[in-house]
């Protein structure tokens, strides 16, 4: 059986979100994906799963994509997450953002955070993707809604444009 | 016809901008001061007697409030149909996961600890678990003889057609339970204050559901309890009635502790104890002529409903009504039955009962075209319905509809023939056999028979102090697009912006009833009365003398204000009144089902790799005739995220039961399709309109999955050569029926009585 998570005591950690620095005191155990929600009330990170197969929690920490119910708080001390709170600039969203309003990409919503991060680490990876590069980029995401179609058609568009747009 | 401005176009959705940026607040997201959390203790045997209930060592239970159906004020029940289910197990579970104990802490991670601490003692019950141990009656666990419900549809004089027939053809056709899969797991956040009453917070799909089962749990009058949307992640019908259960639980917790409290399931809650698709058994015996007419047949459907009624009844009747399908039956005579077992209570899932009765009736044609030697598509050809034909309730066909019109563009879009040609030829040296087959089908919209009727659902439409118009429904976004085609048609209506136009948050305490957001309703029926509420608005303000014949929106929003100043309040409500040419007979099940019926043909190409006998969906056709396309991309979502499920169902979702508990209930061993899964899926439109939707449209949220499944499994058959009767049909099903086949050496295709 896991150790409950606050079975020790707490500590501070401190790493960036979306640019700004932030300390926190948190159970070395417990999940990012609370310590972002709970302690930080960036509640645009979703939990779908609790078991790292749905990526509604994705998160990108220092560029890489993870599932931020499966990184203990303590794995975040000196990193730089951002979260999809992080993306848009004031009323200006991002390139994705708006592909994905534009092309149906969001539904009901849920998976959309963590979809968009995905999304995003891909095109760092692969600038202008093709098809199969955005299916396999994706794949660790689920969404019931959409069949995946018209997230894979705003994810195509924003490499055709450019992340700028 | 295409004059429209707003109509038609893809406006963008509504609340998308909240969605993509994270800032939508959905249940778990949202904390009010002093918050509890809850949790849930639940039964771990099917069907037995409670002995004992104690509260284990090393958990504080001074700190946890503890509820039982003890602390019940009302009736004990999740009020429905039949009100058959309790909110809180009284001395008797009937099913695992069945709620016995709520439990209550301000610490969420202290939760699971104490529900392990409790302990209930049972007195074990024998139990049942499939559809044949509840026809046995081995043991009656529901009523007198395990039976929810039942139907009789009859249309002609059957038994006088199995003489003339030429073909006698039988079939018996399974499909599994279904987990819909939201992504967002059910909550419910409730508070309870002592003068103004109850409120409760959550993901849902039918806040006056939720409304009226509070009502009678707490014996509360109906204004002293408020029911609140919130942005929901999901629904699929698996938000219809469980919705109920866990607000229920919440307010429970909320009113013993004088705090409000969250109930949030994590994902093998959600999936081991709220509602799934009916697993279903179909039974055809079908009298064919030679010519390939079908002349009658007998169809015995049943479903299996789990512990309890909840919507089983209503879920019968659809599957039961589409069971004959999009085609012309001279006799027929469908037998239904919704039957008890100890699992948990099946409910809704997107085409509710339909996707199954299809299934059996879509398989069952091809058989019915191999036996008869014509192709898939000619057997269907020579029996579609027909404009002035009668379906199986007797309905008469009045919409210009040619079926056989649109096989043959499903046909020519999919290069139909040209494949099924080529891979019979090119399977003979590869082990990746390819298949290609079709489904052709329909689905009703609205409530069935009286159904709307009875809902008498009222909408409203209000004039802002600042101009702007709000629509006032209970009719929830979930992600399918209420929101924004709702405000379109009212914009189309007023002849102003689509920005001009807001919707309510669905609240009980704010907008009147317009009925359950089920059943494909929302943009034909519901759509239909807000445009008439919108027309109503407009007529008051040009009575008022603050409205020309002609204007121009900034005309429309200055009169809208100088309403509001001078009277205080602009609203106009609409209620549904049933057109007269929708007559339905209850006790007989015949008449007019439903108001407009939405029709398809699908084709599916498929590969059976036989080194490790997964099947991959190669190509998929989706051609649709749903009315007039309001918004095409919202639409066109609907339609691939629909045939996605479907592809699920067919030939990944699979729920594995041990003694009426499902094993399987995370992500990594429930397994539905990812984006690498799927190939692309074309999707076409025909609109031929409808007199009783908002600007000719008709339901389209169902439709999409009923069918894909058969469409699949059809072409494993042409790939294989090896007949499938139930799905879901995954890589060992497959190796098991071909290993099979290869020991039958003599093997043929054509079944059959040859008469």
């Amino acid at each position: 059986m896991i150790e409950p998570p606050q079975s020790h005591t707490k500590c501070e950690i401190s790493f960036q979100v979306n640019g700004k620095l932030v300390a926190v005191r948190a159970y070395p155990m417990e999940r990012l994906l609370d310590v972002l929600r709970e302690e930080l009330g960036l509640t645009g990170t979703k939990e779908g799963c609790g078991e790292g197969e749905c990526g509604s929690c994705s998160v990108l920490m220092d560029g890489v994509l993870v599932n931020s119910c499966l990184v203990p708080a303590l794995q975040a001390k000196g990193v730089n997450i951002t979260t999809v709170e992080g993306l848009a600039e004031d009323e200006r969203l991002h390139a994705l953002q708006q592909a994905f309003l534009d092309c149906g990409g969001a539904q009901c919503g849920i998976c959309t955070p963590g979809m968009i991060l995905a999304a995003l680490h891909l095109l760092g990876k692969k600038p202008q993707p093709t098809m199969e590069d955005i299916r396999e980029g994706l794949s660790g995401n689920l969404c019931r809604c959409t069949g995946y179609a018209q997230i894979i058609e705003a994810v195509a568009e924003v490499g055709r444009r450019g992340i700028a747009g | 016809m295409n004059t429209n401005r707003i109509v038609g176009k893809s406006m963008p959705r509504l609340e998308g901008r909240g969605k993509v940026t994270g800032q939508a607040l959905y249940v778990d997201d949202i904390v009010l001061p002093g918050m509890l959390f809850g949790a849930t203790v639940r039964s771990r045997i099917p069907r037995g007697r409670i002995t004992k209930i104690t509260f284990g060592p090393g958990v504080d239970w001074n700190e946890f409030v503890i509820v039982s159906a003890k602390d019940i004020p009302g009736k004990n029940c999740i009020a429905l149909i039949d009100d058959d289910e309790p909110c809180l197990a009284d001395g008797k579970v009937n099913h695992p996961e069945e709620p016995i104990l709520l439990l209550a802490h301000p610490d969420r991670r202290l939760l699971p600890q104490a529900v392990e601490a409790v302990s209930v003692e049972y007195e074990p019950l024998p139990a049942i678990f499939s559809i044949e141990e509840s026809e046995q009656h081995s043991q009656i666990i529901w009523g007198a003889d395990n039976v929810f419900k039942s139907y009789l549809i009859e249309k002609g004089d059957l038994d006088a057609v199995w003489e003339r027939a030429d073909y006698v053809v039988e079939g018996e056709y399974a499909t599994g339970a279904q987990e819909q899969l939201y992504i967002e797991n059910n909550g419910m956040i409730a508070a309870f204050d002592p003068q103004q009453g109850l409120t409760v917070w959550g993901s849902m799909q039918c806040p006056y559901y939720v409304h009226k089962s509070l009502v009678k749990l707490f014996n509360l009058p109906a204004e002293r309890v408020r029911v609140v949307q919130t942005e929901t992640g999901g629904a699929f019908g698996g938000k219809e009635d469980y919705p109920s259960m866990i607000a229920g639980h919440a307010a429970l917790l909320a009113m013993k502790s004088g705090r409000p409290v969250k109930i949030v399931y994590d994902r093998m809650e959600d999936m081991a104890a709220t509602t799934k698709r009916h697993p279903s058994r179909t039974r055809h015996r079908t009298a064919v002529s030679k010519e390939g007419k079908i002349l009658g047949g007998e169809i015995e459907f049943a479903i299996d409903g789990g512990a309890y009624e909840t919507l089983s009844p209503v879920v019968l009747s659809r599957g039961a009504i589409h069971a004959g399908g999009a085609y012309s039956w001279p006799s027929i005579r469908i037998r239904a039955k919704a039957v008890a077992t100890n699992t948990p209570p099946q409910g809704a899932f997107r085409g509710f009962g339909a996707p199954q009765s299809l299934f059996a009736l879509e398989r069952h044609m091809d058989r019915i075209a191999q036996v008869i030697q014509l192709s898939p598509a000619e057997i269907r050809r020579r029996n579609f319905i027909k404009p002035g034909e009668t379906t199986t309730t007797g309905q008469t066909v009045t919409e210009a509809i040619d079926l056989g019109k649109l096989l043959d563009r499903a046909m020519e879009i999919s290069d139909y023939s040209a494949k099924k040609e080529r891979f019979a030829k090119e399977n003979r040296n590869s082990t990746r056999k390819k298949g290609i087959g079709l489904a052709s089908f329909l689905h009703g919209a609205g409530f069935t028979g009286s159904g709307e009727r009875f809902l008498s659902s009222v909408v409203g439409v209000e004039g802002c102090a600042e101009g702007s118009v709000r629509i006032l429904v209970s009719s929830t976004e979930f992600g399918q697009g209420t929101n924004t085609v709702l405000c379109q048609i009212v914009a189309e209506a007023l002849k102003v912006r689509y920005e001009d136009v807001s919707i309510a948050r669905p609240d009980t305490q704010e907008v009147p009833n317009s009925g359950p957001t089920v059943a494909s309703r929302t943009v034909m029926v519901v759509g239909k009365l807000v445009q008439s509420a919108a027309l109503g608005i407009q007529q008051t303000l040009e009575a008022s003398g603050l409205l020309g014949a002609i204007y121009s929106p900034e005309e429309f929003r200055a009169a809208v204000r100088a309403y509001v100043a001078k009277n205080g309040k602009l609203q106009a409500l609409a209620r549904y009144e049933q057109p007269e040419d929708i007559v339905w007979d209850e006790q007989k099940y015949r008449g007019s089902a439903y108001a407009a019926f939405a029709w398809a043909v699908y084709v599916a190409e498929v590969a059976v790799d036989l080194t490790s006998y997964s099947v991959s969906v190669d190509d998929f056709v989706a051609l649709q005739e749903v009315g007039r396309v309001l918004n095409p991309v919202l639409a066109k979502g609907q339609i691939i995220g629909g045939i996605a499920q479907g592809i699920g169902f067919a030939l990944y979702e699979k729920v594995i039961w041990q003694e009426g508990r499902m094993q399987n209930g995370q992500m990594t061993n429930y397994i539905i399709p990812t984006s690498a899964d799927l190939a692309p899926i074309r999707v076409y439109f025909e609109e031929l309109g409808n007199v009783h939707g908002a600007f000719g449209a008709k339901g389209i949220g169902e439709l999409p999955m009923d069918g894909p499944a058969p469409a699949i499994i059809n072409a494993v058959e042409d790939a294989l050569g090896v007949p499938f009767r139930s799905i879901p049909l995954l890589p060992e099903d497959i190796f098991d029926a071909v290993a099979n086949e290869r020991e039958r050496e003599r093997f043929s295709p054509v079944a059959g009585d040859r008469r």
